[in-house]
């Protein structure tokens, strides 16, 4: 096929699209993030060690981390569980349903923000039923998992629903038809062929949590050393002029959310690859 | 198609119990967690009735927090547009080195969260940013200052435009073009005449969705702008402001527009969305009458 | 208008696609370009049109001796019909075989009424008259590819450039647009090629047949003599159905299994009539005959293995006693004269073989 890939050079324009293209992005975007490395860099070891890894700093990682790892795990549940009804059940309103799941995306995070809290607040909708439990839901760690749950959601719902439906129903025909239970047929069929989908969603919702603030920040309750996440403690440090320190923990988040990055690309091209060899 | 998958073929349908439950808890969940949120906003803001709302709205300084909201977003859709399409061109229709590391750069600032997008701006043009010296000489502003939050939104809203169009122009390659070129026309008459009518629904949806996220930014627009009321506050930071002064009508009256904003933005994704499944059907499935 | 493709090679990164190949076309013509996938026809096809551009300076294309090689595709004049027909689908067809003409600057650019003219007049070509404000998505394969030839000869080009146009249409189809192909070429008269890597297509529809393989072109002629005269193992393979058989050569006489079968071509190697060691012996399907007996002519004995009889032939598959599969042609009233039945012991002679000189070069 190496012919067809180099057929497209009669077109115009690819020195002019790729410098544009490449100067844009350097403006924009490598340059300013280049700039927090090289200010992190300058930042001696030792007083850089400190930065990272004061007390607070530590309270705000577990927290922020931990509370993204449930949220994503909660996400990866409740968004199987959409995902496969909006995929293989039909019933009314399911088009709307369908269609909302994408709120999060489409909510500015503000928003969100003060809506989930206005719900879950003592005074509340839900919260003032809470109450009563001893639940506290809103200024908790439960109420900013609730937010991180909110906004992963639609990540592992669409990436998903087309691992779904690509399961035309064959495959678990033949396993019927060769005398596996319908739950047989589920665990040993149709959950190792949606699983790289899932995880890839529980990853990207998982990235999208460490680094999310807006909606966060009015549930939080930002009490340091039990209600704040990193992200509030880097503008937290930005607003006391502690520049170095608000660079030191920006990097540690994006190397962080990096990893997580990688971590699903690693998957998919394995997956990628285990499928192609059998062509 | 899968509505006789799951109807029809026995082996593929689930029992009736768990069908129910299945369902009862999507409807549940997305009850709870999605439309709830977005009733509380419109019940709020409408606490004390229409006038209530509109009362919420004659404050000069929610009016100018709307405007900076438009302009940032007026520039930041433009620029990320013609980006768009300038990066596609270059990606989708010729092939060169380390094409696919330059797809995961574009997407970088997704990777990135919202408060570090601000934060690399006031490295690079706050007082002690590396910038920020000769800014100041030359008396200029950026951070705590317009310029800042428009450079912010157009961070975040980078890849929005040219992470729809680059997939799509991947898959469409680029015979059109080629049999265009071959019938005499000039680079740019293939681009207007072929090219952008065949992704004129693809670049449509990126546009709104960047609009949506250029209106709605937070985060990344809070590390910048310095909350001067009346100065450097869009939509989101009013709303903060707002909401953090204990005016939650106010607050919730400025958060139903971006609401009303996000609601219209998936309603146009939905119809956009199917609009691209009757034209790809469509050309799956050509008329099978064959008269010669 | 003529044209001339002289010491034209491409490589492709290490892939070498085209190796100094040279062809000449004459004026009117209809050629095919006929071989496998990967054989190189697509990238020659596509270089003459200018869509892709040869290596070197040595590499030249000319057009009525006027050498092309550095002229965009849109300067070339050429109608280019792609393989997925490549048509606008967002414009009517009517507006599809006008983009030609309405793409020119204002200067060359006819008036709105010639263009409608124009495109109407290829629409009776094409027999889709009433088809002009329907959408590529609305259309037959076969009318796309009609649609799509029609915008190419809008423009009036000097030459028609078909990449496998038929390729991806079903078999009836296939055969009526070859046969309107065909009677178009006669009525148009203009040069035209045509990449295809179905044999029988390029046989059927062509003044002259370019058999090309691994980059070369192996034999130009016209369809008659590349089938019965095949210069090359490659050619004789590639066009239609071959038995080989391991063999010897004596005195110019093929050897098979101690018979003897004529080879009066000895492509390549008439001065190497009398050869020892095992070679390669050509012969066509229906160039072999079962009889019941050996009557007196040298014949290999052999069993039946399975038998179709559907079709003008009766296609038989033989096996020899060490094994060897041979494949025989029965014309079916022959066939059914001899009643031949699966499991039969019967005698296969040759009427002719062909065998080729080795090549050398490895």
């Amino acid at each position: 096929m190496a012919f067809k890939l180099k057929s497209r050079s009669v077109l115009p324009g690819f020195g002019l699209t790729l410098g544009l293209t490449l100067t844009y992005l350097s403006l924009v975007v490598l340059i300013p993030l280049a700039a927090l490395f090289l200010k992190t860099a300058t930042i001696p070891w030792d007083r850089l060690w400190l930065m990272i890894s004061e007390p607070r700093v530590v309270a705000s990682y577990k927290l922020t981390f931990g509370a993204s790892l449930v949220a994503a795990a909660v996400s990866a549940l409740l968004g199987f569980i959409i995902a496969w009804t909006l995929v293989r059940y039909r019933f009314p309103g399911r088009r709307i349903i369908d269609a909302i799941i994408d709120m999060p995306f489409a909510l500015p995070t503000a928003v969100s923000g003060i809506a989930l809290t206005a719900l879950l607040s003592k005074n509340g909708w839900i919260g003032r039923y809470l109450e009563p439990l001893g639940i506290k839901a809103a200024f908790s760690p439960l109420g900013i998992t609730i937010a991180l749950v909110f906004i992963g959601l639609p990540f592992v719902v669409r990436t998903l629903q087309p691992a779904l439906e690509e399961l035309d129903g064959e495959a678990e025909e033949a396993a019927a038809s060769l005398g596996a239970s319908r739950f047989t047929t589920f665990v040993r069929v149709i959950f190792p062929s949606i699983l790289p989908a899932l995880l890839t969603g529980f990853a990207l919702a998982f990235a999208r949590a460490i680094g999310e603030y807006g909606s966060v920040v009015f549930i939080a309750g930002n009490m340091p050393m039990k209600t704040e996440i990193t992200s509030l403690l880097i503008v937290t440090k930005l607003e006391q002029f502690d520049i170095a320190a608000a660079s030191a923990l920006a990097v540690v988040m994006l190397l962080a959310s990096f990893a997580v990055l990688l971590a699903i690309n690693v998957l998919q091209w394995r997956i990628a690859k285990r499928y192609r060899g059998v062509m | 198609m899968s509505a006789t998958l799951t109807d029809k073929r026995r082996a593929v349908r689930d029992p009736h119990w768990l069908r129910g439950l299945m369902i009862g808890g999507t409807l549940l969940a997305a009850g709870l967690l999605l439309l709830l949120p977005l009733a509380v906003i419109f019940i709020e803001a409408f606490r004390d009735g229409w006038r209530g709302y509109l009362e919420s709205f004659n404050d000069p300084y929610a009016w100018q927090a709307i405007r900076l909201t438009i302009i940032a977003a007026a520039v930041a859709v433009p620029l990320n547009l013609v980006f768009g399409l300038v990066a596609s061109w270059a990606i989708a229709k010729f092939d060169f080195f380390g094409k696919s590391f330059l797809i995961s750069l574009i997407d970088l600032p997704f990777a990135v969260s919202p408060v570090i997008s601000g934060l690399v701006y006031v490295l690079m043009f706050g007082l002690q940013g590396w910038l920020g010296p000769w800014l100041s000489a030359n008396n200029l502003q950026i951070i705590f200052a317009a310029p800042g939050i428009i450079l912010a939104t157009v961070f975040v809203t980078f890849p929005f435009v040219a992470r729809e169009l680059i997939p799509l122009m991947q898959e469409q390659g680029s015979e059109e073009e080629q049999a265009a070129l071959s019938l005499g026309a000039s680079g740019w008459q293939t681009f207007w005449r072929v090219t952008l009518p065949n992704v004129k629904w693809a670049l449509l949806y990126g546009v709104i969705l960047c609009n949506a996220r250029a209106m709605g930014e937070f985060g990344a627009v809070a590390v910048v702008s310095g909350h001067i009321r009346g100065k450097t506050n869009t939509l989101p930071l009013h709303i903060e402001l707002l909401y953090n002064e204990y005016n939650s009508r106010a607050a919730f009256a400025m958060a139903s527009l971006l609401a009303l904003l996000g609601v219209a933005t998936l309603a146009v994704k939905t119809i956009i969305e199917w609009r691209l499944r009757q034209v790809q059907l469509a050309s799956l499935e050509p008329s099978t009458v064959e008269p010669s | 208008m003529s044209i001339e493709i002289k010491n034209v090679s491409k490589t492709f990164g290490s892939y070498k696609a085209l190796d100094n190949v040279s062809l000449t076309i004459a004026d009117g013509e209809l050629v095919t370009l006929l071989g496998p996938s990967g054989s190189g026809k697509t990238t020659l096809l596509r270089i003459i049109a200018g869509l892709e551009s040869p290596d070197g300076d040595e590499s030249k294309v000319l057009f009525d001796g006027e050498n092309v090689a550095q002229q965009s595709v849109g300067s070339r004049q050429v109608g280019f019909v792609f393989q997925h027909y490549a048509l606008f689908k967002h414009m009517t067809v009517f507006e599809n075989i006008a983009f030609g003409l309405r793409v020119r600057p204002r200067s060359q650019r006819p008036s709105r009424e010639k263009i409608a003219a124009k495109v109407n007049e290829l629409l009776k070509l094409i027999h889709l008259e009433n088809f002009g404000a329907r959408y590529p998505a609305q259309l037959s394969g076969g009318q796309r590819q009609r649609v799509a030839l029609a915008r190419a000869l809008a423009i009036e080009p000097r030459v028609l450039l078909l990449d496998e146009p038929f390729g991806a249409l079903d078999a009836k189809v296939r055969q009526g647009l070859r046969d309107w192909l065909r009677r178009l070429h006669e009525e148009i008269h203009v040069t035209t090629i045509l990449v295809t890597h179905d044999q029988e297509e390029a046989l059927e529809v062509a003044d002259r047949v370019v058999v090309m393989n691994q980059a070369r072109i192996e034999q130009v002629g016209p369809p008659a003599e590349v089938f019965h005269h095949p210069k090359t193992e490659f050619v004789m393979d590639f066009l239609g159905q071959v038995n080989v058989f391991r063999g010897r050569v004596e005195q110019g006489q093929a050897v098979v299994g101690g018979v003897r079968i004529d080879a009066p071509a000895m492509v390549g190697a008439p001065a190497h009539a009398d050869r020892t060691g095992d070679t390669k012996v050509y012969v066509r399907p229906h160039d072999l005959q079962i009889a019941r007996h050996m009557n007196g002519a040298p014949a290999l004995a052999a069993t039946i293995t399975r038998i179709n009889p559907a079709g003008a032939v009766a296609k038989v598959a033989l096996a020899t006693a060490e094994g060897e599969a041979i494949q025989v042609d029965v014309p079916f009233e022959k066939f059914r004269e001899l009643g031949l039945e699966k499991g039969e012991q019967v005698y296969v002679a040759a009427k002719q073989a062909r065998v080729f000189a080795p090549e050398y070069e490895i």
